[in-house]
């Protein structure tokens, strides 16, 4: 009984995981079809925001939830202004930038903080159940992974901006028509994924090691999860991170945590073979 | 009587709750020259892509030349023998008028004799100022004949046409409509078509579509006169 | 159309022999050797997706299984030309294994290109595990993290006594490479080739034509992975060792930076993007002001905005200009690096 607990935590935190790292992506590509392939990196300026943060006597959990959001917020609202503006519906092209400014970030990191493993301590101690312990901080991960559903549903369904956010990703033209700007929406919109991805990599922070090259590892899962999603945002999001999460779970628990990573891959690679557009293009359709 | 070459047994083709083509049974002989009329939404250009094998039809069967062809990909249809145009104009556009018929003369043929095959094609459709220019250049009259040259390079004996007409000068309507009647000297032509003069003077037995069904086939005049088909039509030009 | 091809032949050759035998005066043949290598694996990039409109950002891929391969074979066999051999044969299977997974599923273009990335990745990720025991390919270990160190370099083909090395090895690579560069030409030239540049302009067209796209495209994907791979060959000879890096997202990413600034639609413009890059990066190294990587994204970022076609439409003009083509040629416009917007 007290290992089906573990379990479950085990599991419903590799799902969390997954709907955190890969919320910011969703909330970008879902909207704007653009693929920002610095994401992973916009996580790890969140993580570096909350160290440095820290450092400076910030409480944990006001730079965490509040200062790295809006810390990355504004950096992906600058680089948008700079970057992104000029290739929207140039698919490939945002990529490649995207990538560049992957790397240039990458180096940015070597040269502000070095290349040594930097970290926080997690703030929640952990917790027994039975003869087993698990880590508290799991456990708020799930909890703010739930919060981060609930809120962009509740944002998506009961707010103007929420509405207008939806008429844009069906048409952006008609959106236009109808007076709001889309050159505004889509500064928001990046915006706001970018504070998602802050959010993400500060939370994480005191469980990864944050080291420049940490955005590699997250990158390839969030877009793997938000592809497979397909155009749903909240329940694609949702539903790719469970299918995903689930199995990576189960092969780092039987086999090992890399192989668990390999499986996850592969599990990616076989689902878009069988739903190349995403999940919520075969079920769940027309939700939100 | 000449041989059948298409033939289509109870062909329906559903999208979700729409019933776009409810079988559809046609007869085309060899050499034979018809043209499926209706108004829009009537299944014609529907019932056009399942032949071609862009779509694959819920229901019916689909022989050309006696084998069945029913649900075969594009390329299998078009390699044997087959000639489509579509009716959104494809071509390659980053490729001169040479290449791009040269390349559909090349399916059937080895490369020198298509090349030969291309430069007689420009001959025959008055291409040769235009041989070297790249398709996106050029305006959308030129690119239709190109495209029927892309059709004619590979001597088919079966020509699928969709709207071959459209965005066309009375002049350059004309000129399709002998080379439509001349290809009908080797293969057998389909043309899906609006315009009703042009179908006119090409004066071959005509296929009505009303609602996914075959309301008529009869030779043009019959078929212009007849009520209920100017009912179906009513509003339209003929 | 002939005659443009024999001139095009012959301008490659000589200005092919001039670099061979000039670039050696101003630069030490051990550090163009690995150039040629980076050049060969990044035409076989531009060769796929410059001419045949296939994205692929793996292509790193197939240049460590060319790798591994020779390193592989040769510690088993102990003489170099089977392995080279395997080199190219293998990753071209293996891509023609993953072709017929991919085209034959319909995927659209992004859901390739990240479908070949996370393939690598996955290679990657396994490959740094295999340390110790039980990871062996016959006497070869696979060796984790730290790869495969003291496998047979290359040697004169039967004569395992006599290796090649240091300026010998490089003669060898450059004119390997310019062998392939005239094969690619010819290709390029050849019904196939021109089909797989129909493909790229108007794919449903071209299979309205009668021709099986999928099956096209696989062979062509196989062939650049075979290319790669022959690449990665060489620079395993070259470097001595090979390690789980060569699948790494940085390995992945530098050849698709390589072509997007040399421009595709060229067969020039990703060797020299890829030299161009490799050579600036060696140089970069032994600054240590600006952080390499910054430098490179930046560079990249700014060719994405101002030079979306990179250097090719330049260097297509040059060549154009050399061997004096008719100019009624209409010039061909080299596709952009987003031209098959999905």
């Amino acid at each position: 009984m007290d290992l089906a607990v573990v379990i479950l935590v085990e599991v419903l935190y590799a799902i969390a995981s997954l709907v955190l790292i890969s919320a910011g992506l969703a909330v970008v590509f879902g909207m704007m079809k653009v693929i920002n392939l610095a994401h992973g990196e916009f996580m790890v300026l969140g993580g570096y925001t909350v160290i440095t943060a820290v450092g400076l006597g910030v409480n944990i959990f006001v730079a965490m939830l509040i200062v790295a959001p809006l810390v990355v917020g504004l950096f992906g609202l600058i680089v948008e202004r700079l970057v992104f503006r000029h290739l929207y519906g140039r698919m490939i092209d945002t990529m490649l930038a995207s990538w560049g400014l992957s790397l240039m970030m990458i180096g940015a990191f070597k040269m502000i903080f070095g290349n040594t493993q930097t970290g926080v301590t997690g703030p929640i101690p952990g917790l027994t159940v039975g003869d087993y312990q698990i880590n508290g901080y799991n456990l708020f991960i799930i909890v703010v992974s739930l919060l981060l559903l609930a809120g962009m549903l509740a944002v998506l369904r009961g707010t103007r901006a929420g509405l207008i956010a939806r008429g844009t990703m069906q048409r952006s033209d008609m959106a236009a028509a109808m007076g709001h700007s889309p050159d505004r929406i889509y500064m928001t919109t990046f915006a706001v994924g970018s504070a998602l991805a802050g959010l993400a990599g500060a939370v994480m922070a005191p469980l990864v090691g944050i080291v420049p090259t940490a955005g590699a590892g997250f990158i390839a899962k969030a877009f793997i999860t938000v592809i497979a999603g397909g155009p749903s945002l909240v329940t694609g999001l949702a539903t790719a991170s469970g299918a995903f999460g689930l199995v990576n779970q189960a092969f780092s628990f039987l086999v090992s945590p890399v192989i668990g990573d390999v499986a996850l891959l592969v599990a990616a690679v076989v689902l878009l073979r069988l739903m190349p557009k995403g999940i919520t293009t075969r079920f769940f359709r027309g939700r939100l | 009587m000449a041989e059948t070459v298409l033939e289509t047994d109870g062909l329906s083709m559903r999208f979700g709750g729409v019933v776009a083509v409810d079988h559809v049974s046609l007869k085309v002989r060899a050499r034979e020259l018809r043209c499926l009329i209706g108004p829009n939404g009537a299944g014609k250009s529907t019932c056009f892509k399942c032949l071609c094998g862009l779509l694959k039809p819920t229901e019916g069967r689909i022989f050309l030349r006696g084998e069945e062809t029913t649900g075969w990909d594009p390329h299998r249809i078009a390699s044997l023998g087959v000639g489509i145009k579509m009716q959104v104009s494809s071509v390659m556009n980053g490729l001169s008028v040479h290449e791009n018929i040269w390349m559909a003369a090349r399916r059937f043929m080895p490369a020198r004799a298509a090349a030969q095959k291309a430069d007689e094609v420009i001959e025959r459709l008055a291409l040769g100022s235009i041989a070297r220019t790249d398709l996106g250049r050029l305006a959308h009259g030129e690119r239709q004949r190109v495209e029927l040259g892309i059709v004619l390079a590979a001597d088919p004996w079966l020509v699928l046409l969709d709207e071959p007409a459209a965005g066309m000068t009375a002049d350059e309507v004309d000129r399709m409509g002998d080379i439509i009647r001349e290809m009908t000297r080797t293969a057998a032509v389909i043309v899906v078509e609006h315009d009703m003069q042009f179908i006119r003077s090409l004066a071959s037995t005509v296929t009505v579509f009303h609602r996914g069904r075959v309301l008529m086939e009869d030779h043009v005049e019959r078929v212009m006169a007849d009520p209920v088909v100017r009912d179906v039509y009513l509003g339209k030009q003929a | 159309m002939r005659g443009d091809a024999r001139k095009d032949t012959l301008v490659v050759l000589v200005l092919g022999l001039a670099m061979i035998f000039g670039l050696p005066l101003l630069i030490d043949p051990h550090q163009l050797t690995v150039l040629v290598a980076y050049g060969m694996l990044a035409l076989s990039l531009g060769l796929i997706w410059g001419f045949g409109g296939v994205l692929c950002f793996g292509q790193a891929a197939f240049f460590g299984l060319g790798a591994y391969t020779f390193a592989i074979a040769g510690i088993n066999i102990e003489e170099s030309t089977l392995p080279l051999i395997l080199a190219v044969l293998i990753p071209a299977g293996f891509a023609a294994l993953m072709g017929a997974f991919m085209f034959y599923g319909r995927l659209g273009d992004v859901y390739l290109a990240v479908i070949t990335l996370v393939v690598s990745l996955i290679l990657f990720r396994w490959l740094n595990t295999t340390a110790g025991q039980g990871y062996e390919i016959g006497a070869a270990r696979l060796g984790g993290f730290n790869g495969i160190p003291g496998f047979p370099i290359l040697n004169v083909p039967g004569r395992p006594d006599l290796p090649i090395w240091g300026e010998s090895l490089y003669y060898v690579a450059a004119f390997a490479l310019l062998i392939v560069f005239l094969l690619v030409s010819w290709l390029l030239r050849s019904s196939f080739g021109r089909i797989a540049i129909g493909i790229r302009e108007n794919e449903e067209r071209v299979s309205l034509l009668g021709y099986d796209i999928r099956a096209r495209k696989t062979v062509l994907f196989a062939i650049g992975a075979g290319i790669a791979g022959l690449a990665g060959a060489l620079y395993a000879t070259w470097a001595e060792v090979v390690t789980p890096n060569l699948f790494s997202l940085q390995q992945s990413s530098e050849v698709i930076i390589w072509c997007i600034i040399g421009g595709l639609g060229t067969r020039f413009g990703p060797i020299l993007g890829a030299a161009g890059l490799a050579y600036l990066k060696f140089q970069l190294g032994q600054q240590s002001g600006i952080d390499n990587m910054f430098i490179m994204g930046l560079v990249l970022v700014i060719f994405v905005l101002l030079l979306p076609r990179g250097l090719a439409p330049e260097i297509a003009r040059f060549w154009l200009w050399l061997i004096g083509a008719n100019r009624r040629t209409a010039r061909r416009r080299a596709p952009r690096a987003g031209g098959q917007n999905g």
